[in-house]
């Protein structure tokens, strides 16, 4: 970071804290005028929260203003909003998209859900069977979606929808912004191992979506939807934790405090986890180091499958150390959970939501083939459902 | 306890341009000078040639004193460039002493303030070894020579390095704690070992009977060798990844061209799928050799940790790596015409060298503060 880039952002932060300060402001007017200060997420450009500036220097930003006690954004309640559709808006949308819907996605005014996965299109995404027909300057979607965890608190999905089922799957394909609230929009839980509901259904009939709120072209759908999740797979896998945070830190503390439980088998099998969650953090630090600037590209599915796989040995790991201890489960009742905490619980809930992270945001079967295919330039399996129209695919 | 001592954040991973500059060197060199064939000579008792080439590369490169001081006659340079040199030696399987002497030795004659040895080690004359069991990790050094006066006693088994070194450095039990003799090699009996891995050919040692001279002794001596062995095992681990880098590539190369049952293999997701873990794991290597690499040359209070933690896992990978490169090779991975099972001795040669995984992970029980009861 050069001197004059540190002098403004310490000119701005100072400014944003002066006229706001966070001992007395509203949260949300502070909010507002730190997007509208360009200290949203620096690396977006100028007039869209951002100043155009490395994604990295975020971070003394957010120093800045935690030392002087400042609110944030919430951001756990709004990942999908924050990691998915703000860079494929920042990316894809036109102007009026980004100024409509940025500043209240960041403020967490506005929260955002995905509606990608169907029943029916789950790793197969690009043969996905909801229905979008235009009519006029509107489009009629009908269809199922699947997956979608917050979608009853959301003012707004991302939505892929078959737009033209004469062309190939992925050609046929558009990306839009869905209102939530309007009607033809039935949102309905869906229950999970661990008992409660993060995830819905959503059932769409008949729900119209202005053409305003397409992003990209008619038919571009798929190269967005590629976009939004190499952001998703970054966001899962790249989360900039300190030695021994996340899962490590629960399980090594487990040890800890369970000195009459230890073995050297669940020993070796806990140190061997220490150092590829070591290793696994390094990792991270090397992938933004590299990505300082660019745009996510494949390898964050690299971090994705690494973090999934090492969350499930450890919490696996977890209940033999605690032992009968670890077959004691909170609670079983159905209930929505406000945030999705996946060190929080106790070991069981644990154990059982980490099965969801090789599931979640592309399983780690496809992560491999991506990794396959477009980092080792490996050839692709022969197939037969990509050159021929949607409609005359076998169902 | 330092748990917290990880700032690493701010610790740069990438390669810098002179850091690829050197790799480009290095590769230019070994691509003509060290090919599988010549590899394959030296397990049939071969060794021509390999002498030139480590002159070449510790004279002509100046890689012999590559982490000595400038004021000592050395080039200055960083655990950075030592872990991109071995980065390329271990692609190469190159059959050279640079880790023994250029890393392990002249640490150790730094450490000792031998300046003189450190001078002629620096310069390429004297090539140096620590005659300690090639699977002497920190803290496992066990001395198994004894000194009465300055006359030595006793055999040192399984050393890597000997063979070529010009200059002995003898750990010995003292009475007050570990001494440290230098001797030239000349005056001790070195007998080559037949190894699984002769690219690095170990060397029983016997000393009895030769007089030696007291470099450094007590606690000095015990800073000196850990230190280096702490060096060893965090700069292995960048040998590790450059070896396991070669294997994934060949592999893929391989499986890019091999066709049955009418289709290139490599579009078989079976074989994918492993490879792309194969790529996982050789990526999270090279995060994990650089930061150790980083930390040593910083002389971060971290580096501990970081050669554990690096010699721990690359250890693992490069063993991998190598083994999947032999079974994707299908039949040819078998063979001797093959470089496939150069890379496989040296990797389980390595795995084993400076401290096994399990001996690593032991070390980082104590320093992360995880103890085993």
């Amino acid at each position: 970071m050069t001197d004059d880039v540190r002098a403004d952002l310490t000119n701005r932060a100072r400014k944003l804290l002066s006229d706001n300060d966070p001992a007395t402001c509203e949260r949300l007017k502070f909010l507002r005028a730190q997007f509208d200060l360009g200290l949203a997420w620096v690396h977006y450009p100028k007039g869209l929260g951002g100043l155009g500036l490395p994604r990295a220097f975020q971070n003394y930003v957010d120093e800045l203003l935690a030392k002087a006690g400042a609110p944030d954004n919430d951001p756990l309640r709004n990942s999908v909003g924050l990691g998915m559709a703000a860079p494929t808006i920042v990316e894809f949308g036109s102007q009026e998209q980004q100024s409509r819907f940025l500043r209240p996605l960041w403020t967490a005014e506005e929260l955002w859900c995905q509606l990608f996965s169907e029943p029916e299109a789950g790793s197969d995404l690009a043969g996905l069977a909801t229905r979008a027909v235009r009519d006029g300057d509107e489009w009629i979607v009908n269809g199922q979606k699947v997956w979608t965890s917050g979608a009853h608190k959301a003012k707004w999905a991302i939505l892929i929808a078959r737009t033209n089922p004469d062309a190939p799957k992925h050609a046929g394909l558009t990306y839009f912004v869905c209102d939530m609230t309007v009607p033809g929009v039935d949102v309905r839980p869906l229950r999970q191992i661990t008992g409660e509901a993060e995830f819905n259904e959503v059932f769409l009939t008949d729900v119209r979506i202005p053409d305003c709120n397409r992003i990209a072209a008619e038919g571009q759908g798929w190269q967005v939807a590629t976009a939004t999740l190499n952001n998703e797979r970054l966001a899962i896998g790249d989360s900039q934790i300190p030695r021994e945070g996340g899962m490590i830190g629960v399980v090594a503390q487990t040890w800890r405090n369970n000195p009459t439980r230890r073995t050297p088998d669940l020993h070796d099998r806990l140190m061997q986890l220490w150092v590829e969650a070591e290793v696994m953090r390094l990792t991270g630090i090397r992938l933004r180091q590299k990505l300082a600037a660019g745009q996510p590209g494949p390898e964050g599915s690299a971090m994705k499958l690494n973090f999934a796989r090492v969350a499930q040995r450890l919490t696996g790991l977890e209940l033999e150390i605690l032992a009968d201890d670890g077959l004691r489960y909170a609670d079983w009742t159905m209930r929505r959970p406000e945030l999705v905490n996946l060190t929080g619980g106790d070991a069981g809930y644990r154990y059982l939501r980490a099965k969801g992270n090789s599931i979640e945001g592309g399983t780690s079967e496809i992560l491999r083939n991506v990794i396959a295919e477009r980092v080792l330039n490996m050839p692709p399996e022969p197939r037969q459902d990509k050159n021929i129209p949607w409609k005359e695919l076998p169902r | 306890m330092e748990r917290a001592a990880a700032v690493s954040e701010e610790i740069e991973l990438s390669y810098s341009d002179v850091e690829e500059s050197l790799r480009d060197t290095v590769q230019a060199l070994l691509r003509k000078r060290c090919s599988p064939e010549i590899l394959g000579r030296i397990f049939d008792g071969d060794r021509t040639g390999t002498t030139e080439l480590w002159r070449t590369l510790a004279v002509d490169l100046g890689l012999a004193g590559l982490l000595v001081p400038e004021q000592f006659g050395g080039a200055g340079a960083t655990a950075r460039e030592a872990a991109v040199t071995l980065e390329e030696l271990g692609r190469f399987v190159a059959p050279v002493p640079f880790l023994t002497s250029a890393v392990v030795g002249t640490t150790v004659l730094r450490l000792a303030d031998a300046t003189d040895l450190l001078g002629s080690a620096a310069c390429g004359d004297v090539t140096v070894c620590l005659a300690v069991p090639v699977s002497t990790g920190p803290g496992g050094l066990v001395e198994t020579v004894t000194a009465a006066g300055n006359v030595l006693h006793g055999i040192v088994r399984n050393v890597a390095g000997a063979l070529e070194a010009d200059l002995l450095l003898i750990p010995v039990a003292g009475q007050d704690g570990l001494e440290l003799y230098a001797l030239h090699a000349d005056s001790a009996r070195v007998t080559p070992v037949v190894s699984l891995d002769m690219t690095r050919q170990l060397a029983d040692i016997d000393v009895t009977g030769v007089t030696a001279r007291l470099l450094i002794s007590g606690g000095a001596a015990e800073a000196a060798v850990h230190r280096a062995l702490v060096a060893a095992a965090g700069l292995m681990a960048s040998e590790q990844l450059g070896l396991a880098r070669q294997c994934l590539q060949i592999t893929v190369d391989y499986l890019g061209v091999r066709r049955q049952f009418g289709r290139i293999v490599g579009s078989f997701q079976a074989l994918k799928h492993r490879l792309s873990d194969l790529y996982i794991e050789v990526e999270s290597a090279c995060a994990a050799a650089r930061y150790a690499a980083a930390t040593l040359a910083d002389d971060h209070a971290d580096q501990e940790t970081a050669a554990a933690v690096a010699k721990a896992y690359c250890s693992d990978v490069a063993v991998h790596a190598a083994e999947e490169c032999v079974q994707l090779h299908g039949g040819i991975g078998m063979t001797w015409e093959h470089p496939a099972h150069l890379y496989l001795k040296r990797a389980k040669a390595d795995q084993i060298a400076f401290g096994a995984p399990g001996a690593h992970r032991a070390l980082l029980a104590v320093l992360v503060d995880l103890p085993v009861r």
